[in-house]
């Protein structure tokens, strides 16, 4: 398990490299600086900023300095953001994102497993038509339609919530966000956990828990319910990048400085640092996860281990 | 699998309950809530460039002048001054009670301090043109002398002369801009270059930085210090950063916001009718403009193209048609409004449709262009819903009335800008300007050659013997005959094509009192207050 | 049972994108032409603006018709690029096994680590949000997904009898990959495909409303969307069209998936 795990951790060592570099050609393939702006610098003012943040410098140099600085916790200062470093904006932003991730991931599995058993259970029923019919809308229309739509009724017709995440303290403004975010997941959840539930509960085992006179719902929770969570738990690796893909539009509409903005916003003002920041901070991160999750699997279903 | 399940709720919820009570800044008091396009990207005046930049720092910090709520100019930070009879010495009386907000008073060294530091190579400032005009300033840039030789100098703690090299009438303008605003030397020498953070920020103006979330909000709070704290209504100010237009509307309609830093531009007749007298539309020190790229075929040496398809495009259906929020049509340069200026209007302006477009098909024919030899010219614009539609507009009117074949270049903005600058692909390209200061001089001198906003990369040795009489004249009457024949001799020569002149729009809640619209569209907080609501 | 998922959804795609390239032609009205007296007008047979006109005058049955044509043509090109990508990945990487098979799947899993829409997001904007780019950026990392479950199906079929038959009496490896394998993909590398497709059309709409999709004047449904989304109180046609007709490709494309699929996990079983 150790082993298993060391050898992991090092193998995603060079892919990391290769990531940074690709992330760093790219932002500093893009045309345009992070100066550039609707006014135009005077020839001497441009060069003494390019000089400043290391711009006049051939590529590779610039690379590896900021490697190097990478090594020892720095991650730089962020062009756009002149007052602060990349790791404080990330530092600020990240806990949002996952915040924000966190509950809608949480609501999706909670909403998506109950209504896709609820459905499974009354097969072909209209409560399952339903679900699936809900469910269904989730998955086609795109995020950036439900949350202008969720705001103009809650937040502007019927001022029961906040449309700006900054007019608002507490948990009221996570409401819209959160639910906007995990409405596809859900939707996804519920159709998978439909599926693997009907397949189980046509299994043997369920048809003899049955004969021993356990109600449905016993049978459910004590014999159905893992198994048909496997597909669920395999599809949290996707689930999760889906969220985060998710959270650049929502971040955006509802104006949420979390991490996804700060990306987006950084590639179109070519903020190389802060760009960079990000992708490495979500690859390490991810790859953390991606091992806590094959540990996970391991734990639950041992047969795993022993590949 | 049910321990893990609870696990995670219980993270997830820990989670919640830690940031439910995160802080968030607590209002108190009258807060002011408005919106900014995007964050500042420093609030550090001399490294700070942008119009949302300017807005906070107008907020927090305060300059020897000012400006009053319909844009004349007041004193400020100074009671009053004295120029001399050339025109080349300023001298500024400065406010005794004026404070920082830690109460230590404001002195004339401390904006010597300033001013050297704008000036200084290694601070890079944008602005350091603001005081292009003072002795040495120039050479201090340039880094030619040190910036200790600039010409300004603290008599004593309430006396600051400032030396000219040649009469500048439109100084004091300059002098309401924040790169112009004084700083606290302990501050600076103390925190470097990240003084202008919350908690370390000191300010002289009528508000504090109390908290800055990047990417959502700048909360500001009362300057209890202000030497005019009893005038400001407003306990504190929040400026959301809000980067798309139609949230931001949305934002207004649940109340949230009092004012809105611009409105959306579709369904602008709709707005007018919902909102009526909250829309305040203003004219503004700005032109939208596409340049013609001087140095290359087919527009180099050839005026008589450029003016033909200026005329073909018919400017007053643009203003009504496609922006229709008041947007002024524009025949010349300098845009109506500037003070102690009468803009010069190309001579097509008066003539009647059909006669501007066969005038136009003329000029088209004599440029050696025909039906069957139609120009074939790119038309770069950057990102935008409103460029999108006027590009599409003006594609459209050169092709019907001259046939012309304009291809339509989308570009970000930084490839756009980077492109108009090495003036090797551009053609036609969408660009603006923005004065910095209410004299023509902020406009006309951007065609001035070697001027890097000179896109079009104009040089007619006329203009430039003309400007630099007007730069020579004390007397305000002859040196504006200057400028306006040197305005003039310009848009004869077509060096681009004047489209509208803008208007600055904002949703303004009718609670909120003291609002003027002026031509610079400053509206200082303090200024402002909040008469309560339902 | 599931046949039927299949004709329906198929039926409906097929007359969605017969109607896509034919209905411009019969319509009087082109998708680039401005026309400021008409902006925003409601749906109308006089005219022949069926869908309505935008914020610049354009038709809006045009532009959306050239939008589907589009958002198929992005979705199909990007999910050809990943299927061939993740299909050749995955078999090498099945066929060859041990070590190399080993090697391979760990790059996938690392890859799959990785924020890819922030990838899509830095190519886009370092290449100038080129039309090809967008299917090549969608298709490049799409194909982790496809290469996994290729690699799963090829594995599980190396071992089957008639994999050892031909091996047995000597047919070369590529053959059998040819003849026999590849064969047996097809079923399960079509379902996929028609799975993705969704994903990618998913992903332009929502570079669209970044900014970063395709350019004017030419439109996908996930821009027309974007830009009916801001009319949606004045001008609800606007969003309705293009959003309905984006949602109904959508579920047809995941019905016919899900058909598929069951139609050969029933061949399967057998």
């Amino acid at each position: 398990m150790l082993r298993y795990t060391l050898l992991r951790v090092l193998g995603a060592i060079p892919t990391l490299l290769l990531v940074i570099a690709l992330a760093f050609l790219m932002v500093h393939a893009a045309p345009g600086g992070p100066f550039d702006d609707e006014r135009v610098l005077p020839a001497d003012v441009e060069a003494n900023i390019a000089h400043a943040y290391h711009l006049d410098e051939p590529l590779p140099k610039q690379f590896v300095r900021y490697l190097s600085g990478l090594l020892q916790g720095d991650l730089g200062p962020s062009y756009r953001y002149r007052d602060y470093t990349v790791s404080e904006l990330i530092g600020n932003s990240f806990p949002l994102s996952l915040q924000l991730g966190a509950l809608a991931m949480a609501l999706a599995v909670v909403v998506g497993v109950s209504a896709g058993t609820v459905a499974a259970l009354r097969q072909d029923s209209y409560l399952d038509r339903l679900v699936m019919a809900c469910s269904m809308t989730g998955i086609s229309v795109p995020v950036f339609v439900f949350a202008p739509v969720l705001v103009l009724l809650f937040a502007v017709k019927l001022q029961w919530l906040p449309a700006g995440w900054s007019s608002a303290s507490g948990g009221a403004r996570l409401v819209l966000p959160v639910i906007t975010l995990a409405l596809p997941q859900v939707a996804y959840i519920a159709r998978l956990t439909r599926a693997s539930m009907i397949d189980v509960l046509g299994r043997d085992f369920i048809r003899t828990a049955r004969a021993q006179g356990l109600g449905t719902l016993t049978v459910v929770r004590l014999h159905a319910l893992k198994p048909a969570m496997l597909p669920v738990l395999s599809y949290m690796g996707p689930a999760v990048a889906a969220i985060l893909t998710g959270s650049v539009v929502v971040e955006e509409i509802f104006g949420i400085p979390g991490l996804g903005q700060f990306f987006v916003r950084g590639a179109l003002n070519r903020d190389y640092t802060l760009v960079l920041g990000i992708v490495v901070f979500y690859a390490t991160l991810i790859v953390l996860l991606n091992l806590v999750v094959d540990i996970l699997y391991g734990v639950i279903d041992p047969r795993v281990r022993y590949r | 699998m049910k321990s893990m399940r609870y696990l995670l709720l219980l993270a997830v919820f820990g989670l919640v309950a830690v940031y439910s009570c995160s802080g968030e800044p607590v209002d108190a008091g009258v807060v002011l809530q408005r919106g900014i396009p995007a964050d500042p990207e420093t609030l550090d005046q001399h490294k700070a460039r942008s119009t949302q930049a300017a807005d906070v720092l107008r907020d927090l910090g305060e300059g020897l002048v000012g400006y009053s709520p319909t844009g004349e100019l007041v004193p400020a930070g100074a009671t009053g001054w004295k120029v001399s009879e050339d025109g080349r010495t300023y001298t500024f009386h400065l406010r005794p009670e004026a404070r920082w907000s830690n109460g230590d008073p404001v002195t004339a060294e401390h904006y010597v301090f300033a001013f050297r530091r704008l000036v200084t190579p290694a601070t890079a400032a944008f602005y350091a043109n603001m005081l292009a005009d003072v002795m040495n300033a120039a050479d201090a840039v340039a880094g030619r002398v040190p910036a200790e030789q600039l010409g300004v100098e603290a008599v004593d703690d309430l006396m600051l002369v400032v030396r000219l090299e040649r009469p500048t009438p439109y100084l004091l303008s300059l002098l309401t801009h924040p790169s112009t605003f004084p700083l606290h030397p302990a501050s600076v020498a103390e925190h470097g270059d990240s003084f202008a953070r919350p908690g370390t920020l000191i300010s002289n103006g009528a508000f504090t930085l109390e908290a800055w979330v990047p990417g959502s909000v700048l909360s500001l709070r009362r300057n209890e210090h202000f030497w005019n704290d009893a005038a400001t209504a407003l306990d504190g100010v929040n400026h959301h950063v809000v980067v798309q237009d139609a949230a931001e509307l949305n934002r207004y309609r649940a109340g949230e916001l009092h004012i809105t830093s611009t409105v959306p531009p579709d369904n602008f007749e709709e707005l007018k009718v919902q909102f009526g007298d909250e829309l305040r539309v203003a004219p503004y020190l700005g032109i939208y403009y596409y340049g013609f790229n001087l140095l290359k075929p087919p527009f180099k040496d050839n005026p008589e193209l450029r003016q033909a398809l200026s005329m073909a495009v018919d400017r007053e259906q643009l203003a009504t048609k496609i922006l229709g929020r008041g947007e002024v049509p524009a025949f010349s340069w300098v845009p109506p409004g500037v003070s102690r200026y009468e803009p010069t209007v190309m001579s097509f302006a008066t003539l009647s449709r059909e006669a501007r477009e066969s005038l136009a098909r003329r000029l088209y024919k004599e440029a050696g262009y025909s039906e069957e030899r139609p120009l074939k010219v790119e038309l770069r614009y950057n990102t935008s819903d409103t460029n999108k539609k006027i590009a599409a507009a003006v594609q459209s009117m050169w092709l019907n009335v001259l046939g012309v074949e304009a291809t339509l270049v989308n570009e970000e903005f930084q490839v756009l800008l980077a492109n108009m600058r090495d003036a090797e692909v551009t053609q036609v390209f969408r660009s603006s300007w923005m004065g910095d200061y209410n004299d023509a001089h902020t406009f006309l001198s951007v065609l001035q050659a070697g001027n890097a906003a000179n896109m079009p990369r104009y040089a007619n040795d006329e203009y430039e013997s003309l400007m630099q009489r007007a730069a020579s004249q004390v007397d305000a009457e002859r040196r504006r005959l200057y400028l306006e024949e040197a305005e003039r001799v310009m848009l004869a020569d077509h060096p681009l094509l004047p489209l509208y002149f803008f208007v600055s729009k904002h949703l303004v809640r009718p609670e909120v009192g003291g609002w003027g619209d002026n031509v610079l569209d400053y509206h200082y907080s303090q200024h402002l207050s909040l008469s309560a609501t339902e | 049972m599931k046949n039927r998922a299949i004709t329906v959804s198929g039926t409906i795609l097929l007359t969605i994108a017969v109607v896509a390239l034919v209905g411009p032609w019969l319509s009087p009205h082109d998708y680039v032409s401005t026309d400021f007296d008409r902006v925003l007008l409601a749906p109308t047979i006089a005219d022949a603006h069926l869908f309505g006109t935008d914020e610049l005058g354009r038709d809006l049955f045009v532009r959306t018709m050239l939008g589907i044509r589009v958002t198929l043509l992005v979705a199909l090109v990007a999910s050809f690029v990943s299927l061939v990508i993740g299909v050749a990945y995955g078999a090498i990487a099945g066929f060859v096994g041990g070590r190399v098979d080993a090697v391979m799947m760990r790059f996938v899993d690392t890859l799959y680590a990785l924020p890819f829409i922030f990838f899509v997001i830095l190519l886009m904007v370092a290449f100038e949000r080129n039309f090809l780019l967008i299917f090549v950026a969608i298709g490049a990392v799409n194909w982790l997904d496809m290469a996994r479950i290729v690699r799963g199906q090829t594995l599980s079929l190396r071992e089957r009898e008639f994999v050892e038959a031909a091996r047995l009496t000597g047919v070369r490896n590529r053959r059998i990959i040819f003849r026999h394998i590849a064969p047996n993909l097809i079923g399960i590398v079509v379902v996929y495909v028609t799975l993705t497709i969704p994903q990618a059309i998913l992903v332009e709409s929502f570079l669209s409303f970044l900014g970063l999709g395709i350019q004017e004047p030419q439109t996908s449904l996930g821009a027309l969307v974007d830009a009916g989304v801001n009319l949606m109180e004045g001008a609800s046609w606007a969003l309705l069209f293009p959003a309905g007709l984006l949602a109904l490709i959508l579920m047809c494309f995941n019905f016919f998936g899900d058909g598929l699929r069951d139609f050969f996990d029933a061949r399967q079983a057998n």
